[in-house]
């Protein structure tokens, strides 16, 4: 089996406090992965651990092994940036930048690429098929050069996706990425995560347990920084092994 | 069933008429603020009247400073503020972004911090004693434009860090993740996105300090700045960074406390001019951040 993201008793710390616990999980490519639990059990600090950006925020230790692709990203040739261009983030408050459509997109080239070797149209193609994947060609096509931060929350959101495309990402991590849009707006974000499934290894926090039965394919459910259980979605919601995902998927708690 | 009327009752009445007395105290408190400067300049001007012309920016002080213009000290006041500015504003803009942008949260930056926060309180006739122990006596400029200039971006440093990592920290936080997670290193995330959103706040901290540096007396006192000084000539740089100089606010008390039989005019012709650049570089800062804040919709 093809797995994108293998980690091997991950641990980690703010400060004291221990807010991952042992995680060995193994994630498959090009499937969605649901991650659910009550607030505070590590969802997102688990997420950023996959492309290292939870090192930006403090006092934070790890320990334990994290493969993508086979490759250890703690090993001492991995470059940051390079890893947080094949592993991008989207979060649960759409955070376009407060520039252009168009330069919002084409930033993360910009970023990895010398000035010189983008062409005009080249940069234009890429911005297209980046809109078109996450189907805001149509809407946007004219308004290239309007804010990004003035759009619909719904735009932001998929804006904020197309964004990491032009890097070739592998892997999208996507925090609540619904949370902040009404019934339409997620609609249209879980339509176009489900197309661009075939493509990318996605992983979806989700406060929202039909989101997640919509949209995965497979399900974790971690509980104060633990994994209790990982399976198919349709088992892990409609046959639970451990008593304590039951007792969330039935609302027990948060 | 019983009906509801919503009238007041004697209590909110009373809660009313509180809350209008609150206001008017305020806004009374408000135009205090602005009737004072109005009356200060208008009796400066009104006072040095007879005396403002084009002719008395450009000439120099005449007949024992009883006489002439302010030219002498004016040039001198740009001299050291400009140089000051030229030292701490770049000074203080790195290492605030350094401490903003970079540092974690440890002993070390803790102890800046304290350190910025406290110079920024130090009285300026103690930023004096410093400039004129460090600057003049052990480091051998002696008393000089540049010593008082050096003094002067003392003392303005700790402020600019001060605001400019005030603006770079009103960057919201998002702008700057999601730069990260598209693989920016924390010196491109900083040009691409937090010094653009910053640029205005941090520019109008910088241009407050030169009415800061323009208006003190102490620290050029005794670091550069003398009563008289003959120009060697008319242009812009009739001054050498050596030279000791002549300045507005320090000219401003010599003619006024120690030099007899001045003409009543040329004390007032001077405050207004150091007041018009005092204004003028506050209006030019809100002129400038109008424009800069028009222009970011790159
Ligand atoms: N930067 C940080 N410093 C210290 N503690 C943190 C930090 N970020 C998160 N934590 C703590 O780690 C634990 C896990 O937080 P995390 O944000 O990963 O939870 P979450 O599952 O994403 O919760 P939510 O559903 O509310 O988003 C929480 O107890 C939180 O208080
Ligand atoms: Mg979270």
């Amino acid at each position: 089996m093809n797995y994108s993201i293998e980690t091997r008793h991950l641990n980690l710390w703010y400060g004291n406090f221990q807010a991952l616990i042992d995680v060995s999980v193994n994630i498959k490519d090009r499937l969605i992965t649901g991650l659910i639990g009550p607030s505070g059990c590590g969802k997102t600090t688990l997420l950023r651990t996959f492309n290292r950006i939870n090192e930006r925020y403090g006092n934070v230790t790890t320990k334990g092994e994290i493969k993508i692709f086979g490759k250890n990203i703690y090993d001492n040739d991995v470059s940051l940036p390079e890893l947080r261009k094949s592993v991008g983030m989207v979060f649960q408050r759409p955070n376009p930048l407060p520039i252009s459509v168009y330069e919002n997109i084409v930033l993360g080239m910009k970023l990895h690429q010398q000035r010189s070797s983008l062409k005009k149209s080249g940069l234009d193609e890429v911005v297209e098929q980046s809109l078109r994947e996450v189907f805001l060609w149509d809407d946007l096509k004219d308004h290239l050069k309007k804010k990004a931060t003035s759009l619909q929350l719904e735009q932001q959101q998929k804006l904020c996706i197309a964004r990491l495309l032009p890097l070739k990402p592998r892997v999208i991590l996507m925090d609540e990425p619904c949370s902040a849009l009404d019934v339409e707006g997620t609609r249209a974000v879980e339509d176009m995560m489900l197309s661009l499934r075939e493509r990318y290894t996605i992983i979806i926090v989700t406060h929202n347990m039909a989101q997640a039965r919509r949209v995965s394919d497979e399900c974790i459910f971690m509980l104060l920084g633990e994994i209790i259980e990982h399976n198919d979605t349709d088992d892990l919601f409609l046959n639970p092994r451990n008593p304590k995902t039951a007792d969330y998927i039935e609302g027990r708690y948060g | 069933m019983e009906s509801i009327t919503f009238t007041e009752t004697p209590f909110v009445r009373k809660k009313k008429r509180t809350e209008a007395l609150a206001k008017l105290i305020f806004f009374l408190m408000a135009l205090s603020m602005i009737i004072p400067l109005v009356m200060i300049i208008a009796y400066l001007v009104v006072q040095a009247w007879p005396i403002l012309s084009i002719d008395f920016l450009l000439e120099n002080p005449a007949n024992r400073m009883r006489a002439g213009g302010v030219w002498a000290p004016l040039l001198g006041t740009i001299y050291l503020v400009v140089i000051s500015l030229l030292v701490s504003a770049p000074i203080g803009v790195l290492a605030a972004v350094y401490l903003n942008e970079y540092a974690t949260d440890n002993w070390f930056t803790r102890i800046i911090n304290l350190a910025v926060v406290n110079l920024a309180g130090v009285p300026s006739i103690v930023h004096a004693l410093f400039g004129l122990g460090a600057f003049v006596l052990f480091a051998g400029i002696g008393r000089s434009i540049l010593a008082a200039s050096l003094t002067l971006a003392i003392m303005t440093l700790p402020v600019i860090i001060a605001s400019t990592k005030e603006a770079l920290a009103s960057v919201p936080m998002p702008f700057r993740t999601a730069c990260w997670n598209v693989g920016a290193t924390r010196w491109q995330t900083i040009r691409t996105i937090v010094l653009p959103n910053s640029i205005s706040g941090i520019l109008t901290g910088i241009i407050l300090q030169v009415s800061r540096a323009a208006g003190e007396t102490a620290p050029i006192m005794f670091t550069g700045a003398v009563f008289f000084k003959a120009l060697k000539d008319d242009g812009l740089f009739a001054y050498n960074l050596l030279d000791q100089c002549m300045a507005l606010s320090m000219h401003l008390f010599t003619i006024s406390t120690q030099v007899p039989d001045v003409p009543h005019a040329l004390p007032y012709g001077t405050a207004v001019v150091l007041m018009a650049i005092v204004l003028l570089t506050n209006g030019l800062s809100i002129a400038f951040r109008v424009y800069l804040r028009s222009r970011k919709r790159w």
